[in-house]
């Protein structure tokens, strides 16, 4: 019954998300109050029902109603709760379903929080986000319906992959959906923009925070994907180019470059062609990326069942929603008006540079994952293009951008001037090149350890450099403290949050240069009693026993790491057999120190009575995941800044 | 105008994309095609499975007669499903089919076709790493190349053979080849 | 059904876990180290974009047997990639090698690179021909509202 309610607020969502639309753009076009205001209602109307029917969902899974196919295939009646609740979302339907109520959400987040914004332009943005909803929904009724019933319901379900039983796991796709739908409400935006030909600040002021928003989710949740990665699969690895991370990453580089622009628009007026068709690629490309996750045109590890007829519908929706709105912006947007200008050395000619590498980044990513399509479509045979490839490409990139990264906040509006800049960032030159100097000397001074040097050397310069950027402005050495204090609180909170987001990049550069460099990793049969040397400690197999859980059987190890004779930890990592589906895992156990992990991963028993047993010493890994949690950190103390908060009348101040 | 056509370019590139994504839906990104087409089969000098009384495989029993080599091992699950077919190829006569039993007990290939049937003219043991295998290319089981009377590879079916494959495809290209 | 079947099979060969196996590492550190630089560049054509070092399907664990056994032998490790290529093709090399089919691939990001440069000199420059179009300012006038701007800040 429950099931069937949800099915039924699904299809009446359909027609609502339809009236949406259709309301919304005519409403706008007449200028009709009422029929603007029946699309709002429309908007509230579709969360309610998109809440209810996965709600119901939810429900299904919580109890365990096998006789719904997806539960079924899905889930498990010995699951943990958590887990079947992830459940709803760990697959094909579900995650649609996840999809377009956290869509429904955020329109009717526009709807309640857009007081202020101008009637015609709120009708056009809730009209296009209603359109963009009716074609999921669509997809979910006609293609991938989470509510079919089975005709025989069976005992027990199948279960959830225990690779996916998780919790790093059941929180990532739902903070990678809440990016992308996130990105949904600025390419309405940008639509509704060129439909009316007019961009400027306001509209800019409008975008800026979604797009903070769902950049912080995206950030998040690509960060939670790989730490699971890290800590789950057991080989030590955090990211492998494979296309499904690329599907994220692409949204997430042309995201960045649209927060980016969307400032010079805000501040200047500038740039504000370029900033539409950011917002349309930025959409696009999540857009893409559930193409290629859900149609089985390019092979990836990650894999939901695909399905050719799915795809062909994904594809049509693609073509209506980046094939229309690039249409739409080659007719409308040469008749924007430019605004105003500034020299290639300039804060905006900053912003512009780092628009320019992240939209190459990001095209090079879409090559590199398409290529084997590419290739074999016009008969080529197949190829393949693996993580060298990317490494090889994505680096030269970052390196003009990061060292750009430092210097472009110091330069002024309009025309900055380099060399100036350059002169006042020269204690930062020197403290990140002591920074890395150090670091080689600790090293052990390795030639081959040059480039590594040469990228914690930048990571410093983007580090000190962020932060003298801050001390400038608050004149921190050059005013009594008093005066300085006084500075730094009136900074708004936009800078302090570029300021903190940058500093976590530089974080992040630390912890991939680190791992990627000076990893150690000991793979070897151990006997109960036996010692291995893992970088400073002797690590020993004390003991190793079966621990029962509550829907496996594991094979527990349990290591003691001493120094000079000292125990100082132990760790226990798990060998985990699933019983359904019938499927091992393995449970790292790590333990992280300022400067890297220890990381030991227990295997199964080796033929002569050992056990097969992995460690590793992961390198600056813990600055990887602080510096993701820092970028995120910052963009949300951005989007605290007052300018930036929804509802809220604009105010006059300047930074 | 021309500034306006620069507008026009991202919908041109994505109309682009469009057409291989079109395309990509009906190609099969996991088919591997073989690289060993028309070349000589590899060198091999297999041993026989034991008991069965041949005196395994080598190149030179895929001279002078088009053969069909299939990939078979004990622990393969689809093999068992393709078995009858095979059986059934054997009892027609149209070509004799050589078989490779890969990464196998030598042993337990031999009671496999003792339980299932043995349709094979000869059997080489490929034990693991299966290097003879490899130098086919073979990326599971069961496999199948046709080869002609040269010793050359001309065909690679992957995955079972079954009616549909038989009649369609295999059969025609051995027919021709054996004119 | 049949689809799903061989999804799950798939699936079941391909799960990622421990590949690179005690017993089959070679004595020789030095030797073992360029297999492990070898078998990270090699595609396990059974499971889609892993290395056969990173899977722990059984054509994966065989493969990596032959590297070892192919540099034992006194194979430079482009021998040994190459003794694979004959065999599977260039599918199995994650790092595509330059040549007529993958030129795109490998001079397109410099490509975009040089497009981006242009697009943002012509942004420039268009923005230049604006500027001497709308403001008759001379040089001199230009500077001086520049510094002031700045003195503002």
């Amino acid at each position: 019954m429950i099931a069937e309610a949800g099915h039924f607020a699904l299809a009446l969502a359909l027609f609502v998300a339809l009236a949406q639309g259709v309301l919304g753009l005519y409403g706008a076009q007449r200028g009709d109050k009422a029929i603007m205001g029946a699309a709002s209602g429309a908007g509230v109307a579709l969360m309610l029902l998109t809440c209810l029917a996965l709600a119901s969902l939810t429900y299904s899974y919580v109890i365990s109603d096998f006789s719904l196919v997806n539960v079924a295939t899905n889930s498990h009646s010995a699951k943990p709760m958590l887990y079947k609740i992830s459940g709803v979302w760990g697959n094909h339907e579900g995650s649609l379903m996840l999809w377009v109520t956290i869509l429904a959400v955020f329109g009717a987040a526009v709807v309640l929080s857009g007081r202020n914004l101008p009637p015609h332009l709120k009708a056009r943005v809730i009209g296009v986000q209603g359109l963009v909803a009716l074609s999921f929904l669509a997809f979910i009724l006609f293609t991938s319906n989470p509510f079919e019933r089975l005709a025989r319901p069976p005992l027990d379900g199948n279960g959830l992959n225990p690779l996916l039983q998780d919790p790093g796991l059941a929180f990532h796709p739902p903070f990678l959906y809440l990016g992308y739908v996130g990105f949904s409400i600025a390419f309405s935006f940008a639509i509704a923009a060129l439909i009316e030909g007019r961009v400027d600040a306001a509209w800019a002021r409008w975008v800026r925070p979604w797009t903070l928003a769902a950049w912080v989710f995206l950030t998040l949740g690509i960060g939670l994907g790989s730490w699971w990665a890290y800590y789950e699969l057991g080989w030590g690895g955090w990211w492998y180019w494979d296309p499904v991370e690329n599907a994220s990453f692409m949204p997430w580089l042309a995201g960045t470059a649209l927060l980016h622009s969307a400032i010079v628009v805000e501040k200047r007026d500038a740039l504000k062609s370029w900033t539409i068709l950011l917002a349309i690629l930025t959409f696009s490309l999540s857009l893409l990326g559930t193409f290629l996750v859900r149609s089985g045109v390019i092979t990836s590890v990650h894999s939901f069942a695909s399905d050719p007829g799915r795809g062909l519908f994904i594809l049509a929706m693609l073509t209506a929603v980046a094939g229309g709105s690039l249409m739409l912006y080659a007719i409308r947007a040469p008749s924007l008006k430019a605004g105003g200008l500034f020299a290639p050395v300039s804060r905006e000619g900053g912003l512009m540079f780092n628009n320019l590498i992240m939209s190459t980044a990001a095209g090079s990513v879409l090559l590199g994952t398409l290529y084997p399509l590419f290739v074999d479509a016009l008969g080529g045979g197949k190829v393949s293009v693996g993580p060298p490839f990317f490494n090889s490409v994505f680096i030269p990139l970052m390196i003009p951008m990061i060292a750009a990264m430092a210097v472009g906040p110091m330069l002024t509006w309009k025309r900055g001037d380099l060399v100036g800049v350059l002169l006042r960032l020269k204690f930062v030159l020197a403290a990140s090149l002591v920074f890395a100097g150090l670091v080689w000397i600790s090293t052990g001074g390795r030639i081959g350890d040059l480039a590594a040097i040469g990228g914690m050397a930048l990571a410093a310069w983007l580090f000190f450099g962020s932060l003298w950027e801050l001390g400038e402005r608050a004149l921190l050495f050059k005013a009594p403290w008093a005066e300085a204090s006084k500075r730094l609180r009136q900074i708004p909170l936009a800078a302090w949050g570029m300021t903190v987001a940058h500093a976590g990049v530089a974080l992040v550069i630390v912890g991939i240069v680190g791992s990627s460099t000076w990893m150690e990793e000991h793979i070897q049969n151990m006997k109960i009693g036996e010692t291995v040397r893992l970088r400073d400690a002797d690590v020993k197999l004390d003991s190793a026993q079966e621990v029962p859980g509550p829907n496996y059987n594991a094979l527990q190890g349990n290591f003691v790491f001493s120094r000079d004779g000292k125990e100082f930890l132990r760790l226990s990592p798990e060998r985990r057999q699933y019983r359904m589906p019938p499927r091992p895992t393995t449970e790292t156990a790590i333990q992280s120190t300022f400067l890297g992990d220890y990381y030991t991963v227990i295997s199964d028993p080796a033929p002569g009575g050992g056990y097969v047993t992995r460690f590793y010493w992961q390198p600056m890994i813990p600055w990887l995941w602080t510096g993701i949690l820092v970028m995120t950190l910052g963009g949300l103390i951005s989007l605290f800044d007052r300018r930036h908060r929804v509802g809220v009348p604009q105010g006059k101040r300047r930074p | 105008m021309k500034s306006r056509l620069a507008y026009l370019l991202p919908v041109l590139i994505f109309v682009g994309l469009l057409g291989f994504f079109f395309k990509g839906l009906f190609l099969d990104p996991k088919a591997i095609p073989s690289v060993l087409i028309d070349k000589p089969v590899p060198n091999i000098d297999l041993a026989a499975l034991p008991g069965r009384g041949d005196t395994g495989l080598k190149s030179e029993h895929l001279k002078g007669q088009v053969s069909l080599v299939n990939i078979f091992g004990s622990w393969c699950v689809a093999c068992v499903a393709e078995h009858p077919y095979l059986m059934k190829i054997k009892a027609e006569g149209s070509v004799p089919i050589m078989g490779i039993d890969w990464r196998d007990d030598p042993k337990a290939g031999m009671a496999w076709l003792q339980k299932h049937g043995d349709p094979y003219e000869r059997v080489g043991a490929d034990p693991a790493p299966g290097h003879a295998s490899v130098d086919f290319g073979v990326t599971g089981a069961p496999e199948s190349f046709v080869v002609d009377r040269d010793g050359r590879i001309r065909y690679k079916h992957v995955g079972i053979i079954d009616d549909r494959v038989w009649k369609q495809t295999l059969l025609p290209i051995i027919k021709e080849l054996q004119k | 059904m049949k689809r799903l079947m061989l999804a799950l099979m798939a699936l079941a060969i391909c799960s990622p876990a421990l590949a690179v196996d005690p017993g089959e590492m070679l004595k020789d550190p030095a030797l073992e180290a360029r297999a492990r630089d070898v078998g990270a560049e090699l595609r396990c054509v059974v499971c889609q974009n892993q290395s056969i070092d990173d899977s722990d399907a059984d054509l994966a664990k065989d493969l990596r047997q032959i590297v070892r056994e192919r540099i034992t032998a006194g194979d430079s490790n482009d021998q040994v990639k190459q003794y694979l290529v004959d065999r599977y093709g260039d599918y199995v090399l994650l790092r595509p090698p330059f040549n007529a089919k993958t030129v795109l691939l490998w001079l397109g990001p410099l490509g975009f690179a040089i497009a981006a440069f242009f697009i943002g000199r012509a942004y420039y420059r268009r923005q230049k021909q604006e500027a001497v179009a709308l403001s008759p300012l001379s040089a001199q006038e230009s500077a001086e509202i520049d510094r002031l701007m700045k003195d503002r800040n």
